[in-house]
């Protein structure tokens, strides 16, 4: 009988790993009742905190929705040259370290580099402000919808398409009516698994935010720079939040999952 | 002629599909394009339809020349092997959404989709999805919403081929009888001699991407162009080193002018027909004849008949 000792193993592993430090979290946050909770998260730079973080998700869920459909598509249902490189290109963001997309996007849009310098002349501030950090949270979040929806969309095949097509359907009524309602529930997965991400990104949002406090602050920045400054019912109410947020999308993923 | 296809050629790559292909197809017929698989027909079809483009040659559809037109502008109606059914959609859903796209008022709609729904008798199931069907039901579904738009000629890729051989003998006598009430011009692909025969009045065959014979199944059976439709269409054996229809050889006990001494090595009954299998200098021949005169002749294994093809078979001399 093996199968004891390898289960105690396995939860004894999750609960050191898991169970343990957020339940710590979680009992830390409401040692004191929910009081202190509600009124850690109702202090305005927390509040801001939300703001820049919800505002930041929307917009990087948005472009990747738009792009993932428009990859998936590419990448399925057409053959051009340089396809090959497109699929490698939608993966390279998983294999990037957060910080050094960062490092790359100040580079590219710092300041004193080229292109940043130029648009920072017509009036535009891409880094240490929100351009810039849905910028970086679109690049770690970009691989997500696409291979959500280009599974499915290869399982859904081209006939129905083309039934369309020959029923006097346009390029974009076919789209609207056959090819989305087809991917609906894998684009459904691809957007909340894109949200969740975007949600708790940190790494590039510390580098091309500046952490600039009531400004530039995400709730994961908030977290950090909170515990920094031994503000730790902030830190462990605004992480207890972030908790909350992330077992909410989980369950929509479990809703959203495509069967098959 | 509803359809003129001409000069049509098509590569896959670097193997040909279609090689210089010409068909004309007279409006309101029912025509098979029947060959072997990968014999080009479904290629033709999807060139027809629209869904492929030729390499070179034209396509001309009521008069109008629709080699660069997209499907969308065509007007035909296609019907896939797989059905291609909107997921979806109900069964309403799918045969209203050509008139939908169109942007036809809601009660014209109506009206249309119950009508094909009776015509195809799925006026019962119009609120199921295409889930809940059987394949029979799915093919008439998928028929239906193709003939929903009007189209000027109705293209079936193997409409029957997914479906199982009782429910496939239906539904071609059902579409059969369906042509003959709509009377819109229709081609279908078939690799089945028998059901192209069946229901079609023309039959063009098609192998290795060129048109073998274009006819009615009378002609193309009777008159085959060249030994390959000959043995396509229907049973064939080597008699004297012409190809013959085994029904078309006669076998008597004895030597009549121009026949052949045979030795019987089998006779198979297969109910009414009965199959004898001879050796004729050293060759495999067989006749078919009917249980009548098999039992007349009362042959067994070894004993000597004579075989020479009645007067008016149609023979080739085998290539």
């Amino acid at each position: 009988m093996a199968r004891y000792p390898l289960r105690a193993v396995a939860l004894l592993y999750l609960l050191f790993l898991l169970v343990l430090p957020v339940g710590l979290i979680a009992w830390r946050t409401f040692e004191h009742g929910l009081g202190p909770f509600v009124t850690a998260l109702r202090s305005p730079s927390a509040v801001h905190a939300f703001e820049v973080t919800l505002s930041v998700a929307v917009w990087a869920v948005v472009a990747n929705t738009v792009f993932g459909v428009g990859a998936a598509i590419l990448l399925v249902r057409h053959e051009f040259p340089g396809k090959r490189i497109l699929g490698a290109l939608v993966d390279l963001p998983l294999a990037v370290s957060p910080v050094v997309v960062g490092l790359a996007l100040i580079l590219i849009y710092g300041r004193f580099a080229p292109v940043g310098g130029w648009l920072e002349r017509h009036g535009v501030q891409i880094i240490f402000s929100l351009p810039g950090m849905v910028l970086a949270t679109v690049f770690v979040s970009l691989p997500l919808v696409v291979r959500a929806v280009v599974p499915v969309l290869e399982e859904l095949g081209q006939e129905q398409e083309q039934a369309a097509h020959t029923l006097g359907a346009s390029r974009w009524q076919t789209f609207r009516r056959i090819t989305i309602p087809g991917i609906k529930s894998a684009l459904g997965y691809g957007v909340v698994l894109c949200l969740a991400r975007a949600l708790g990104e940190y790494g590039a949002l510390a580098v091309v935010s500046g952490r600039l406090v009531g400004q530039t602050q995400t709730l994961t920045l908030f977290v950090e720079e909170r515990f920094q400054n031994f503000d730790q019912p902030a830190a462990f109410a605004a992480a207890t939040a972030l908790a909350l947020i992330a077992v909410l999308t989980l369950l929509l993923t479990r809703f959203l999952r495509p069967k098959d | 002629m509803a359809i003129e296809v001409h000069g049509v050629n098509k590569s896959f790559g670097t193997t040909p599909v279609l090689r210089e292909v010409s068909v004309d197809i007279a409006s309101g017929s029912l025509t098979a394009l029947l060959g072997p698989s990968g014999g080009g027909k479904s290629t033709l079809l999807r060139v027809i339809a629209g869904l492929e483009q030729p390499d070179t040659g034209t396509v001309v559809i009521s008069g109008v020349d629709a080699t660069r037109l997209s499907p969308q502008r065509r007007n035909v109606g296609f019907v896939f092997q797989h059905y291609a059914a909107f997921k979806h959609m109900t069964v309403y859903g799918n045969v209203a959404f050509g008139l939908e796209v169109r942007k036809r008022p809601k009660a014209e709609v109506r009206k249309r989709v119950a009508e094909l729904l009776e015509l195809v008798h799925l006026e019962q199931l119009a609120d199921r999805y295409p889930a809940q069907l059987s394949g029979g039901q799915r093919q008439r579904m998928a028929l239906a919403r193709a003939l929903a738009v009007e189209p000027q000629v109705l293209l079936l890729d193997e409409p029957f081929g997914a479906l199982d051989a009782q429910v496939r003998k239906e539904l071609r006598t059902w579409l059969r009888r369906l042509h003959d009430e709509v009377h819109v011009t229709t081609v279908f692909v078939t690799h089945d001699q028998e059901e192209a025969m069946d229901v079609a009045d023309e039959i063009v065959v098609l192998a290795g991407g060129v048109v073998e014979q274009v006819g009615s199944p009378h002609e193309v059976y009777d008159n085959p162009a060249n030994p390959f439709v000959m043995s396509f269409l229907g049973p064939v054996t080597r008699l004297d080193g012409h190809l013959v229809r085994p029904h078309d050889i006669e076998v008597s006990a004895t030597e009549q002018p121009g026949s052949r001494a045979a030795t019987v090595v089998r006779v198979v009954r297969l109910g009414f027909e009965v199959r004898i299998e001879t050796r004729v200098d050293g060759e495999d021949v067989w006749a078919q004849v009917t249980r009548g005169s098999a039992e007349h002749l009362t042959l067994d294994p070894g004993d000597t008949v004579y075989l020479r093809p009645v007067s008016h078979a149609r023979t080739l001399a085998a290539a």
